[in-house]
């Protein structure tokens, strides 16, 4: 572990975002925008650099204050981390430029809503760490740094519905973190450490270690809004500020899902069993399809964003079965791992891209009409070409259609799917592509349908336009290097493996 | 039954309790003190799990974990009474409806 090369940047990517919220703290409104617009700026440098840094070195470490482990908290910045940390730059650089010019649209006087760059920093500073940590009180705290700072960004307009929809997140929040902690409890009672490596190594099957398993995943499902925990998503994220619920559906939700991921793959390879990939992959295909109908039966726009966002996290729950190999299968003989990971990484990221962009064009019809019912849509292709194109952009991606990084990641989950010889799960795939197709087209034919009685548009600062344009274009780039990407992400000891459930009783039990 | 078993046990009654109430109950303040009995039951936990068989006294590191958490623990239930109480000024409500 110390073998590996030391290097400032993980700290940084940390550090950084949490000073700069609180020195902004002590500025006035316009100093908040401000410093908070260069402090994410900055931030987005540093984690590029940070992301070329693990290019060239591979996998980096850093020792916080040269405190070494156990004692100490050490910093991981693997090729799966690095990924994650450049989607989170990429969206968050954008959706920062698009806050500053939105809040100050809104209200020229106090540039908005202030509060939203050190809560915003807060954030930031949060997922990186949670995706550098190696450590599970580690990852424990930065999840409540990004749940305090994600609720607190959903009830920021004040008002008394986002203030409902928000409680309600902050107690599912609460009661996902508190599960979570117990499969902490249990863990180190077991082992006596908190090192996910070492954890992996030393867990041993049996009663103790399955119940972990399951409050963390139970905690973490919460977290992920996963079904059936889904209930406290959509009137949370569509009743928050439109920069917000563009962070909030692009980036807090994959924070769990990461940390899903490698526990199941680093920590709990001795606990699963097939059953349990089975179980949560129907979780996922549920999700997938009653997210998809709830989003087609919407008619208010970011309800059905919202629903959306539902459904989407079900196609990643459904990459988990893929994973976990029937016994008598060894992992050098499954060649699917590959097309199940691939699947995973490019649904975060198009989902990413396409679902920001998607809620940033929301807010800008917002402005534009004053609500955001669907048939304020109408003529949206006359009055606003760019916002319509954003839109119709995100869409395709979400329904899967190529060339987007959607298509991808649904194909490849396909590709595993029949390699697999899992085919149960291919028709949730296309009955969920179909009715994403449904609300999208339902959403496009209005923008191109004419008035029938003159509403008046509102104008809307071009730039905002050209942000929510650009994040549904990046959905369609990161197509492009998807060679490279998989090559770099193959470099990160995690990526490709899968659990063999050999030697456990296979689908029936642990022991 | 060993000391340490019977606080386990303790600590995994009072999580589920807290977990049903959380769940079953649709009033603000009655959700949030299930959320602190959840807390209670896996602050618990932890300190049970400090009596190890290869000590000879009690394993610092969770206490150290538990103190972190219950730091946690009061930020978010303060930050929740502080959204309910906000609520409760706004609309008057105090509880989550049952329509949603």
């Amino acid at each position: 572990m110390t073998a590996l090369p030391i290097s400032p940047y993980p700290a940084l990517v940390v550090g950084l975002p949490i000073l700069m919220a609180i020195l902004s703290l002590f500025l006035n409104a316009r100093g908040k925008a401000l410093l908070g617009l260069t402090g994410s700026l900055l931030t987005t440098v540093l984690a590029l650099i940070a992301f070329v840094e693990v290019t060239r070195l591979g996998t980096v470490i850093h020792i916080v204050g040269a405190w070494k482990p156990p004692l100490g908290i050490l910093l991981r910045m693997d090729a799966l981390a690095a990924v994650f940390i450049g989607m989170t730059a990429g969206v968050g650089a954008l959706i920062s430029l698009y806050a500053f010019r939105y809040f100050k649209a809104q209200d020229t006087k106090t540039d908005g809503f202030p509060l939203f760059w050190p809560l915003w920093l807060f954030l930031w500073g949060g997922l990186n760490g949670l995706f550098l940590s190696n450590d599970l009180f580690n990852i424990f705290v930065t999840l409540e740094v990004i749940s305090i700072a994600a609720v607190a960004l959903a009830v920021l307009s004040g008002k008394a519905g986002a203030l409902v929809a928000g409680l309600r997140y902050l107690l599912a929040a609460l009661t996902g973190s508190l599960a979570f902690l117990y499969g902490i409890a249990l863990l180190y009672g077991s082992t006596g450490t908190l090192d996910m490596s070492m954890l992996g190594r030393l867990l041993e099957a049996g009663p103790t270690s399955t119940f972990a398993l399951l409050v963390m995943t139970l905690g973490l499902l919460i977290k992920m809004a996963g079904f059936p925990f889904h209930f406290w998503l959509p009137p949370a994220h569509s009743n928050a500020l439109a920069p917000v619920s563009a962070l909030l559906s692009a980036l807090v939700v994959k924070g769990a899902f990461y940390i899903l991921l490698r526990l199941w793959m680093e920590v709990f390879g001795v606990s699963l069993t097939y059953a349990a990939g089975q179980l949560i992959g129907v979780a996922g295909a549920i999700a997938v399809l009653w997210g998809s109908w709830q989003a087609y039966m919407q008619t208010s726009l970011k309800l059905i964003v919202a629903h959306s966002s539902v459904a989407q996290l079900g196609y990643l729950l459904m990459i988990f079965p893929l994973l976990i190999l029937p016994s008598g299968a060894g992992a050098a003989s499954a060649d699917w791992l590959s097309a199940a990971w691939t699947a995973g990484i490019y649904q975060v990221l198009s989902h990413a891209f396409a679902k920001a962009s998607f809620f940033l064009s929301a807010g800008i019809i917002v402005i534009a009409v004053g609500h955001d019912r669907i048939e304020s849509l109408r003529d949206l292709v006359g009055h606003m070409r760019m916002t319509a194109m954003a839109i119709g952009l995100a869409g395709v991606s979400l329904i899967g259609l190529p060339p987007s990084g959607g298509f991808v990641g649904k194909w490849m989950l396909l590709k595993g799917i029949f390699l697999s010889g899992q085919w149960w799960w291919a028709p949730v795939v296309l009955t969920g592509s179909l009715l994403t197709a449904g609300y999208i087209f339902m959403l496009l034919r209005l923008a191109f349908a004419p008035t029938r009685k003159k509403e008046p548009f509102q104008l809307v600062p071009k730039s905002l336009e050209v942000v929510a344009l650009l994040l549904a274009v990046a959905s369609y780039l990161i197509v492009l290097p998807a060679d490279q990407l998989i090559q770099f992400l193959e470099g990160s000891e995690v990526f490709g493996a899968g659990v063999e459930t050999l030697l456990k009783g296979g689908a029936y039990g642990n022991y | 039954m060993e000391t340490y078993q019977i606080y386990s046990l303790t600590s995994a009654v009072l999580f589920v309790i807290g977990l049903g109430g959380v769940f079953v109950s649709k009033h603000f303040i009655k959700k949030i003190i299930a959320t602190t009995i959840m807390g209670g039951g896996v602050f618990l936990a932890f300190v049970s799990f400090a009596d190890r068989d290869a000590l000879s006294f009690a394993d610092p590191v969770p206490h150290a974990l538990v103190i972190t958490g219950i730091v946690v623990a009061v930020a978010s239930a303060s930050f929740a009474l502080a959204l309910a109480r906000r609520i409760f000024q706004l609309s008057g409500d105090e509880s989550f409806s049952s329509d949603k």
